[in-house]
């Protein structure tokens, strides 16, 4: 392959000149050793064949991700981790031969989801499945309403019409330079936070949108959309700019659980709207929560933040959590804007050993900045849920108004519900309001229910679902649908 | 003498080392042995920053670069002590009893303590009830035989003037037998141009069926630091009604640790936060419910005028055990000036599933709608304004049962009101 060669080249090129790799792996082998030192950044970048300035951001992240200390503060439990224990840039790993050799659980769970064999196939990482069938990338929930094959063809060139840039952020370096440049690092800067260092230093890929100014993106844009993204990646760097006037609506993850290799994935999203514009992202996330003993599963250490830039900008973040060992998780909002709004929705399930520690920050900077926060917290088996929250207004904040309402639902005695909300008004003019509850399915609404034929777990998917119902209803349709089965299958075998 | 100025956590230990042959009840090996494993623990954690999470709204800075001196014991003639509200009233006067000022309850077993609390003084983790057990003084030891109502009692800490900053970390101890009552009105003064420290810690013990009702009026002088905690255990059927009326001070916390350890015990924790000028306040509770078919009540308003700062944070643990919990809390504050601040931290941690917790928390200024309609129907403004901050502290207020009780915390919220207008 061309491509491939050609990065052969740059990295040699980059090899012969002063700077040894501190290792000795042969420059054709697509993976770089075990570790993290400043080499494997400079690998990664060169692999990429990134400009200095990008190299030198990395550096500049790393250096101070070696000053930082893991946070501890979470309510959640794991064993060290060994950050020189883990491969930072590795090919996609070798999956099995056919769908026989995939665990029958997670079949199980395809099929009660209702998706294609084909589809079931490349989910789960079969070799080959995605090389024969390029639309089988499509999101499950979308090919419902598209026909896969004519959108995988034609979707970028309806794009380009609008003049809307989608594509993978390594594209993007190269291609929309000035773009990547001017607002990479300027929501979540590279020391912000010990997971956000570690991504800047050594993101592989992840998607970058720029919806031009006065454009409605006349379709709901998912990262499956994208041709190249064969996987996701442990450190995915995602940077939506939806200029002046701009509308759109994004979606992550999959309600199909994605079989991956690693551990740990710390993400960065970085959301910009400005002056009148509006984004929309939208996250499942189903990744393995680990068996029921708690053993294996995904640490997701995700950092989300959204800078509503302009007046009248707005954020709306929609998240449903029912997957991963353990999530670490607060995607935000900075209202610079006046008028200027934020929202975050969210579920957030765990069931067996499962630990969430998801939430938001709402900070109020502009006048009359609105923010509404609505989360649903569902434990079972010995799963552990907290909401972590941060409501901050600003002096300049005038008339700005919050609405904070958390909720829990414990399944069980052996699990956790906790809220831990921070409240700081520095503004006379501001109106805050929080509220939180936690309590149990009510054995009347069960009873209610098994009377009328439902099974118990029927009965108890159902009343989780009405207990979610304003979070779901703010997912996309096609989404929405799938959501409901999803929090149903997860909270299986918790009851009874 | 040493002219060297010792601050901060260094200077209490100093002040130990150069004291703790001379504390009440030295020659005691028990209360010896306890203070130096204080001293040790306090040396271990010092004053806590803004780093340590449960004090992250509250900066001590102000206190640990002040210099205190232990307070003078000697009698001053001139002391000037406020009205009375109960009949029975025991005065503290820079943290040492003042027999001669006190009037003694005949119903209980009512002493100063050293010597009479062997194995009844708790080490608890925090560092300021650290600091208070390795320097504590005197303090009140409150034994309510079982079946016994003790009647109201007044426990009065005032503070002498002076011109170097002192420090006194009264020590009380109170526990109640089966079935007891007991009500204490405990009033906290000092003068406004004295810079001191008061670190009290209480100790309470609810028996089976008892009812402990403690209401606090925070009144320290205009630089005061004052830094009270509270640990309570409650046992089944158990009551334990604490009121804390926040309105004295320059750097005011009041922690409050209650746990409810037996079945149907109750805890209702209220106060309100009446600031103005540069005042800082943090009211910080703890309900641990550890038993099952416990409730818990907390009601906490905060009123900011000024460039004042006002902390609320709450903790509810329930545990695996306290299944058929009732918790509620709810915290509200008043914004009535453009460079005062709130921050708030309620929180919930819950391990049982069949429970009933909710908690509220709303910040704001007076609303505009409730002003417009008192306005309308011909009140100035000022007025308007009064009985809507009146109004919404009463709800507070309006709980505390003991009628001399409720007129005596009333009568000192529209005083504070008063001095505002």
């Amino acid at each position: 392959m061309a491509a491939v060669t050609e990065t052969i080249e740059t990295v040699q090129a980059a090899t012969e000149g002063t700077y040894k790799w501190g290792f000795s792996t042969d420059i054709e082998m697509d993976y770089a050793p075990k570790g993290l030192n400043e080499d494997i950044v400079r690998f990664i970048s060169a692999k990429k064949q990134e400009p200095a300035w990008l190299l030198e951001w990395r550096l500049k992240a790393y250096a101070m991700w070696l000053k930082m200390e893991e946070p501890t503060w979470p309510s959640v439990h794991y064993p060290k981790i060994d950050y020189q224990d883990a491969f930072y840039y590795a090919a996609p790993k070798e999956g099995p031969k056919s769908l026989d050799e995939v665990d029958p659980e997670l079949l199980k769970t395809y099929a009660k989801l209702g998706i294609p064999l084909k589809e079931q196939a490349f989910l789960a990482g079969v070799e080959g499945a995605g090389d024969s069938a390029a639309d089988a990338r499509m999101p499950i929930a979308v090919d419902a309403v598209f026909d896969s094959v004519s959108v995988a063809t034609s979707y970028k060139e309806r794009l380009a019409k609008d003049g809307i840039i989608f594509c993978s952020i390594s594209e993007a370096v190269h291609e929309h330079p000035e773009l990547v440049k001017q607002y990479l690092g300027s929501v979540v800067p590279q020391g912000d936070n010990f997971y956000a260092a570690l991504n800047s230093a050594v993101f592989t890929d992840g998607s970058f949108v720029y919806i031009p100014k006065g454009v409605r993106c006349p379709m709901e844009l998912s990262t499956y959309f994208r041709i190249n993204a064969k996987s996701t990646g442990q450190f995915e760097r995602t940077l939506i700019i939806a200029d002046e006037g701009a509308v759109v609506s994004y979606l992550e993850g999959c309600t199909a659980p994605m079989r991956d290799e690693n551990q740990l994935h710390a993400a960065v999203v970085e959301l910009v709207a400005l002056d009148d514009a509006s984004i929309k992202y939208s996250t499942v996330q189903n990744w393995y929560p680990g068996d029921a003993q708690g053993k294996g599963g995904i640490y997701n250490f995700v950092t989300k933040r959204a800078q509503c830039r302009g007046k009248r900008s707005k954020v709306s973040w929609t998240q449903v959590e029912t997957g991963s060992a353990i999530t670490w998780k607060y995607p935000s909002c900075v209202l610079l804007g006046e008028d200027s709004v934020g929202e975050f929705y969210s579920v957030a399930i765990t069931n067996n050993y499962q630990q969430a520690d998801t939430g938001t920050k709402m900070i109020h900077v502009g006048a009359r900045t609105k923010s509404t926060i609505v989360s649903k917290g569902i434990s079972a088996g010995h799963g552990q849920n907290t909401y972590r929250g941060l409501v901050r207004v600003a002096p300049t904040a005038t008339n700005a108004r919050n609405f904070t309402q958390c909720d829990s639902l414990l399944i069980g005695d052996l699990c956790g519900a906790h809220t831990v909300p921070y409240i700081e008004n520095r503004c006379l003019t501001a109106k805050l309001e929080h509220e939180a509850t936690t309590s149990r399915i009510a054995e009347d609404q069960l009873f209610y229910c098994r009377q009328r034929g439902l099974t118990q777990e029927d009965a108890v998917g159902l009343i989780v679902n009405g207990f979610c119902r304003e979070v779901l209803k703010e997912l996309p349709m096609e989404f929405a649908v799938e959501a409901q089965k999803l929090l149903q299958i997860s909270l299986e075998g918790s009851v009874g | 003498m040493s002219q060297v100025v010792h601050t901060g956590a260094e200077g209490f230990l100093h002040r130990y080392e150069g004291l703790k042959d001379r504390l009440p009840g030295a020659r005691l090996p028990w209360l010896a042995a306890l203070r130096a494993r204080a001293a040790e623990s306090f040396r271990a954690q010092g004053f806590p920053t803004r780093r340590v999470e449960a004090w992250h709204y509250t900066d001590l800075r102000p206190v640990t670069q002040a210099s205190f001196d232990e307070a003078l014991t000697a009698v001053e003639d001139d002391l000037v002590l406020p009205a009375a509200h109960t009949a029975n009233r025991v005065v503290f006067v820079d943290g040492r009893l003042r027999s001669d000022l006190s009037s003694w309850p005949t119903m209980a077993t009512v002493a100063s303590q050293i010597g009479r609390i062997e194995g009844r003084v708790a080490l608890p983790d925090e560092p300021m009830a650290a600091l208070n057990t390795m320097l504590f003084e005197d303090g009140m030891l409150l034994n309510i035989p079982a079946g016994t109502d003790a009647g109201v009692l007044e426990i009065l800490s005032i503070a002498s003037e002076s011109v170097r900053p002192t420090a006194f970390h009264l020590r009380h101890i109170v526990r109640l037998h089966e079935g007891a009552r007991l009500t204490v009105l405990e009033v906290n003064q000092g003068p406004d141009g004295t810079r001191y420290l008061h670190n009290p810690v209480w100790q309470v013990e609810v028996g089976e069926g008892a009812t402990f009702t403690h209401a606090r009026l925070q009144q320290e002088g205009a630089l005061a630091f004052q830094l009270g905690s509270i640990y309570a255990t409650v046992a089944a059927g158990g009551t334990y009604d604490n009121f804390t009326l926040n309105a004295g001070g320059r750097l005011v916390r009041n922690e409050i640790h209650a746990t409810l350890t037996g079945t149907g015990a109750a805890c209702h924790m209220n106060g309100a936060q009446l600031l103005g000028g540069g005042q800082h306040a943090d009211t910080t509770t703890f309900l641990d419910h550890a038993a099952p078919g416990c409730a818990s009540r907390q009601t906490y308003k905060t009123v900011l005028t000024g460039k004042s700062r006002g902390v609320f944070q709450g903790k509810i643990l329930v545990r695996q055990a306290a299944q058929q919990t009732d918790g509620y809390q709810m915290n509200q504050a008043l914004l009535l000036s453009p460079d005062a601040e709130m921050d708030s931290k309620p929180q919930l941690e819950i391990y049982a599933d069949d429970v009933k917790c909710s908690h509220g928390a709303t910040v704001g200024e007076l609303d505009a709608d409730q002003l417009f309609y008192l306005r309308a129907r011909g009140i100035d403004e000022a007025t308007a304004r009064s009985m809507l901050v009146r109004a919404f502290l009463q709800e507070a207020v309006e709980g505390i049962a003991d009628e001399a009780l409720r007129g005596a915390l009333e009568a000192a919220v529209e005083g504070w009101w008063e001095r505002q207008a």
